[in-house]
């Protein structure tokens, strides 16, 4: 196989901030790597860990968490959950072997396109930087998903 | 007598058990139920059982496909050897039993999928308790004057028994609870006589729907950490729970049926019963709970009250590793494509 490597990220993105922040980078014409694949849930707090395992053990390099800023959650302070759900996993993650930047955690408000589209180029390129992370028990059917230049 | 419930002309159900790589405590835990065991012998024709009676492999071999009524599979699959008596008994049996936490998700065993080949034959072979002033280590094969001897073949990446051969029914605990054993056979013996239906297929038996939460007497209120500590070092109120003195107790997201043991006797869950129903991923489970709990918004602080955690995933896949999303680290994995 030759081809050039494309990340795979996965996205958890809240409802109310950073759904919309990438709503607002699509209308403002804002470009951003095709390499995230978005899952909107209510809010940050939502976000379960076997998310981000599944991700991975699905055939995922990296997965990006979002959320309104703190202070801000619509959920009054779940987004303070996420984070401590994010600390707790990237320590555990390390003890797998995976690097801590595959996973990243990133407060945006849904006024924060631009910065949205700036983080999610940053980590593609980042995570591109620490190659394919390929884990055994993807099926191989995530290879396709991988040549994003046909999307 | 010419025939039994099961079809079988010549005689009673035939029963196996079968110890792959585990600790030998489930055996004692079956041993355990007391005369119960008696009921077995009544109601079984016991075919191999390696523990308890003589018989080897090619008796196994022997038998016709499906012959065995019910087989209790313990231990996990850490070596060609283990792989080859799943199969084997797979075949031979019509109901097969993931029994024990080994069998079931890779229990203790499991945790070395954190290590290399490499580390854990260091560990067996060279670490300060071992006296092994050869450096030998094990061989598959070893050239004798009399011939080649084989050992069965180590795996990079512990297996549980269903990431091997379908499994019908898993049967959780480390060991399971003897009173859990004495239930489940019931159910067997009145299942061949037409007065129960077996649960569907893929069922955890002996085991209950909950958490150990539910089963545990321990007064609960708010939980708030801001330092986790070892239970040796904290001073424990008997009557409150454990987590909310800062001691991690997986009973949140470990399935009842063992009556919380542990708790109830001033220890912390440890998860031997594995995810409760519902859980895809039981450190996951876990750590979603713990992060819940931490009494704190400032990253630093987080951080601070984390450290006094230094193994989280080694406490959160104590027992469940194997049978987790991830399976097993980076490393492992690693040399178990080369072997591939
Ligand atoms: S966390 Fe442990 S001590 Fe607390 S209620 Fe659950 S089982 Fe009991
Ligand atoms: S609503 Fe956006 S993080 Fe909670």
């Amino acid at each position: 196989m030759t081809e050039a490597f494309e990340p795979v990220i996965v996205g958890f993105t809240c409802n109310w901030c950073s759904y919309r922040a990438a709503d607002l980078a699509g209308t403002a014409r804002i470009k951003y790597p095709p390499n995230i694949r978005l899952i909107r849930l209510m809010c940050s707090g939502r976000l379960d860990p076997t998310f981000v395992f599944k991700a991975f053990s699905s055939g995922a390099d990296g997965v990006m968490i979002t959320g309104c800023h703190p202070g801000e959650c619509h959920y009054v302070e779940q987004n303070y959950k996420a984070m401590r759900r994010f600390i707790l996993l990237q320590r555990t993650l390390a003890q797998f072997g995976i690097e801590p930047r595959r996973v990243r955690l990133v407060w945006a408000s849904a006024a924060e396109g631009h910065r949205l589209a700036e983080e999610i180029t940053n980590m593609v390129e980042e995570v591109r930087q620490l190659g394919p992370l390929n884990w055994p028990t993807a099926p191989d059917g995530v290879q396709v998903t991988r040549s994003v230049e046909a999307i | 007598m010419t025939s039994n419930p099961d079809g079988n002309p010549n005689g009673k159900p035939k029963f196996a058990m079968c110890w792959a790589a585990s600790c030998g405590g489930c055996e004692i835990a079956v041993l355990n139920i007391h005369e119960k065991i008696l009921d077995v012998d009544q109601n079984f024709e016991v075919v191999f059982w390696p523990v308890a009676m003589d018989a080897k492999y090619k008796d196994v071999e022997a038998m016709p496909d499906g012959s065995i009524t019910l087989t209790l599979f313990n231990g996990s699959i850490r070596n060609d050897e283990n792989e080859h008596m799943a199969h084997l008994l797979r075949r031979k049996s019509k109901i097969l039993v993931a029994f024990g936490s080994c069998a079931c998700e890779g229990c203790i065993p499991g945790l070395a999928n954190f290590s290399t080949t490499q580390e854990i034959f260091d560990a067996a072979y060279a670490g300060i308790s071992t006296d092994n002033p050869n450096g030998i280590r094990p061989q598959s094969a070893w050239d004798a004057p009399e011939g080649t001897l084989h050992l069965p073949k180590f795996y990079p990446v512990l297996k549980t028994l269903d990431q091997v051969v379908p499994v019908d029914y898993y049967m959780p605990g480390c060991p399971p609870e003897s009173h859990q054993i004495g239930a489940v056979i019931d159910l067997v013996i009145q299942a061949l006589h037409g007065e129960a239906t077996l649960p569907p297929p893929g069922a955890v038996i002996g085991a209950g729907q909950s958490t150990v939460c539910d089963e545990c007497p321990r007064a609960r209120n708010v939980k708030k950490i801001t330092h986790f500590a070892r239970i040796q070092d904290a001073l424990i109120d008997p009557a409150l729970c454990l987590l909310e003195q800062g001691v991690l107790c997986n009973g949140i997201a470990t399935r009842s049926g063992c009556t919380a043991l542990c708790p109830k006797a001033g220890a912390a869950c440890v998860g031997c019963y594995g995810p409760a129903e519902g859980v895809l991923d039981y450190g996951a489970r876990l750590m979603t709970a713990v992060a819940s709990v931490i009494d704190s918004t400032d990253p630093a602080e987080i951080n601070r009250i984390l450290d006094s955690l230094p193994d989280p995933a080694g406490a959160f896949y104590r027992f469940n590793l194997a049978g987790s999303l991830l399976r097993a680290g980076k490393a492992a994995w690693a040399a178990d494509r080369v072997k591939a």
